[in-house]
């Protein structure tokens, strides 16, 4: 049964899948005095969240095609600078013209970054070569923006470390394996600990699905539908640090338009295509090699670079299946509160959305949860700065 | 383009690309039927590990990750070990193959010179938890109270300079706390309280850029007889590393700076600051 405000034992939240999004719903719940457990099948960020290329969006890659997407992603890049200081690399980024069509495309640009509240700065090409050097020479024009390289790993363990330091349970390797139910509310999720071999059952007053493009499987086992349609793309990580701030193809989002240093290496991406199913992807060969033939437009030196790693990574992205790259299906995110759209109680889902938008896809679920629960307690994630993401280990 | 069916997992050629498709010789694809076998060191908590053998299908870019992966998906879904970044970024699939460390996502079948791949988990880090699992424990125990910042101050490329208004461009630091250091140092695998080489290297990084670190609590630190002075300059880690850290170089020059220091002492007649 669900738990009544004031009641002496908090509610006992499950959340299934330990993302981005899982750390940092863990992480804003125990806030609000819940009780959270946390499962993931594999070790935490396994799936699609440590895969990703590190981007800290400053929402220009998205301002042309979607402002609201645009000024979400401004807002959550100076949360995140915040709440985790000395997790970003925070060289900006740049929007580099090649031809008259994407020269054009940045007049658009310009005018997109000023409606989503967006800092920009315009660059000469001479004023861009200075700031990095191995641009292509050729380029016309550069517009600088606030984007930042994160590791992908690093920034949900501050999440899962501060949740473990409030009292949140996190249990890698421990896979769920049905979601049980009672007259149409779900009650609990049985896990198989794969450390130990053992199955056992844990009861939840509500159970969060935030277990990306496996969310499908998990809305499956409490019989509800979500429009999940699991988008991969493929990265490089070339050795070197071709560039130090972020490097964009000044047009709208497409393939090998990206580069994003990190650490001694810099990340290639990416391309986008639909799956049914989000293991067993494979790196296809053109796209890799797509991947080298663009990024070497942007950054000559990308053609010659040594190849560290190319792998695959599926975006969970929201509805529309049936489409064929993926790039037409929004970025944005949404919470499903299967009471409403399935008429079962105590379910919700989270998927959609990006790295960079984690904490206000995590605030928005906790919203959604505390509401269904009738707790009327505030977000404290905007403000409560994170531990380093060593203590997760040692907490 | 090939035609793609539910069962075909490979994707269409990618889009926007321009060009005839023409052009763009075919994926590569494995002789049919070409696997490798795989020894995988097995146990649950508490258990002593034994060999589980598996066959594994094999392409030119597979990894020692990917054969894992699928062994798990397709073969045995009990099987456990860590993963995240698939680029050699996180350091958290770091395990020994063919009695040597390395990251799985980087180390490419192909690159083993054929044979069976034998794979166990990293020693002398943490207790093992379960088949490739290790809890890093030990490992951060001793190396996040050195306090070595995420970020460090990065490398410009000839000729580029800061933004306006930025100070410096940063970077992530180069270790990636896999463990591989202390895995392959046989100093750690003799002396359970010998620091190892990860926290030596991160002393002498704060020791060189401190940022918000305090660099004399590191040195203090890392100026014992577990420490800086129990390594016998074996260069193991160093050869292991898969970041380019170099922790027995941040050894012997945090050795130097020690000695400078305490000569320094003796001379002026003050008292060393071990």
């Amino acid at each position: 049964m669900n738990q009544a405000p004031g009641a002496a034992v908090p509610a006992h939240i499950v959340i299934v899948g330990g993302g981005g999004t899982g750390a940092a719903l863990a992480h804003d719940l125990v806030l609000r005095g819940l009780r959270v457990t946390l499962v993931e099948r594999g070790e935490v960020t396994s799936g699609t969240t440590g895969r990703h290329h590190g981007l800290l969006h400053s929402g220009a890659r998205y301002a042309v095609s979607d402002a609201t997407a645009g000024a979400e992603c401004i807002q959550e890049n100076m949360i995140l600078r915040r709440t985790a200081p000395g997790t970003f690399e925070e060289n900006d980024g740049l929007f580099v013209a090649l031809t008259d069509e994407d020269r054009e495309y940045g007049r658009r640009l310009v005018a997109a970054c000023e409606e989503s509240g967006i800092p920009s700065r315009e660059l000469s090409a001479e004023e861009a070569l200075r700031l990095e050097p191995g641009l292509n020479p050729e380029l016309l024009w550069a517009l600088q923006i606030p984007d930042g390289t994160f590791d992908a790993m690093r920034l949900p363990l501050r999440w899962f470390a501060t949740a473990k330091h409030n009292g949140a349970v996190i249990r890698p390797f421990t896979e769920v394996v049905d979601v049980t139910s009672a007259s149409r509310c779900v009650t609990g999720v049985v896990v198989r600990d794969h450390t130990d071999g053992r199955e056992s059952r844990i009861a939840a007053d509500m159970v969060v699905n935030a277990a990306g493009p496996w969310s499908e499987a998990i809305a499956a086992m409490a019989r509800v539908d979500v429009p999940v349609q699991p988008s991969p793309g493929v990265l490089l990580a070339l050795r070197g640090r071709l560039c130090n701030m972020v490097v964009n193809r000044c047009h709208p989002a497409a393939d090998g338009d990206i580069l994003v240093p990190q650490r001694g290496l810099t990340i290639v991406g990416t391309s986008s295509w639909l799956v049914d199913h989000p293991d067993d992807l494979g790196v296809p060969e053109d796209h890799v090699r797509a991947m080298y033939d663009e990024g070497a437009k942007l950054v000559p030196a990308v053609r010659g670079a040594e190849q560290r790693a190319a792998w695959s990574a599926a975006r969970p992205l929201i509805g529309g299946r049936g489409g064929s790259t993926g790039r037409e299906l929004s970025r944005t995110f949404e919470c499903f509160d299967h009471a409403r759209s399935d008429g079962v109680e105590g379910f919700v889902t989270i998927s959609g959305g990006k790295a960079t938008t984690a904490r206000a896809m995590a605030e928005k679920t906790a919203d959604v949860v505390c509401a269904k629960l009738g707790i009327d307690r505030p977000c404290q994630t905007r403000d409560v700065v994170l531990l380093p993401h060593t203590a997760y280990y040692l907490s | 383009m090939t035609e793609h069916t539910a069962n075909d997992p490979r994707p269409p050629a990618p889009e926007q690309l321009g060009g005839d498709p023409q052009d763009t010789p075919a994926p590569l694809h494995p002789a049919p039927g070409h696997t490798v076998t795989f020894r995988v060191s097995r146990s649950s908590r508490g258990e002593r590990p034994h060999f589980d053998t598996f066959q594994v299908p094999v392409e030119p870019r597979t990894t020692v990750l990917d054969g894992l992966i699928s062994i798990r998906r397709h073969q045995d879904p009990t099987l456990t070990l860590r993963h995240s970044c698939f680029h050699a970024s996180c350091g958290t699939c770091a395990m020994r193959v063919n009695g040597r460390e390395g990251l799985a996502c980087v180390t490419k079948l192909e690159e083993l010179g054929g044979g069976t791949v034998t794979v166990e988990p990293i020693a002398n880090a943490g207790a093992l938890i379960s088949d490739l699992v290790v809890d890093m424990v030990a490992f951060f125990e001793r190396y996040a109270p050195m306090g070595q910042p995420l970020v460090r101050e990065s490398e410009l490329g000839p000729g580029s300079r800061p933004a306006e208004g930025v100070e410096r461009l940063e970077r992530f630091e180069d270790c990636i706390e896999c463990g591989i250091c202390m895995s392959a140092c046989p100093i750690s695998a003799t002396d359970s309280r010998y620091l190892g080489p990860a926290a030596l290297a991160a002393a002498w990084r704060v020791m060189s850029e401190p940022r918000t670190a305090d660099p004399e609590r590191a040195m203090a630190l890392a100026d014992v007889d577990h420490g800086i002075w129990r390594c016998h300059a074996a260069f193991e880690c160093t050869e292991a590393c898969p970041s380019s850290v170099d922790p027995a170089g941040a050894i012997m020059r945090l050795r130097r700076t020690a000695a400078r220091r305490r000569l320094g002492g003796l001379l002026s007649g003050t008292r060393s600051n071990r």
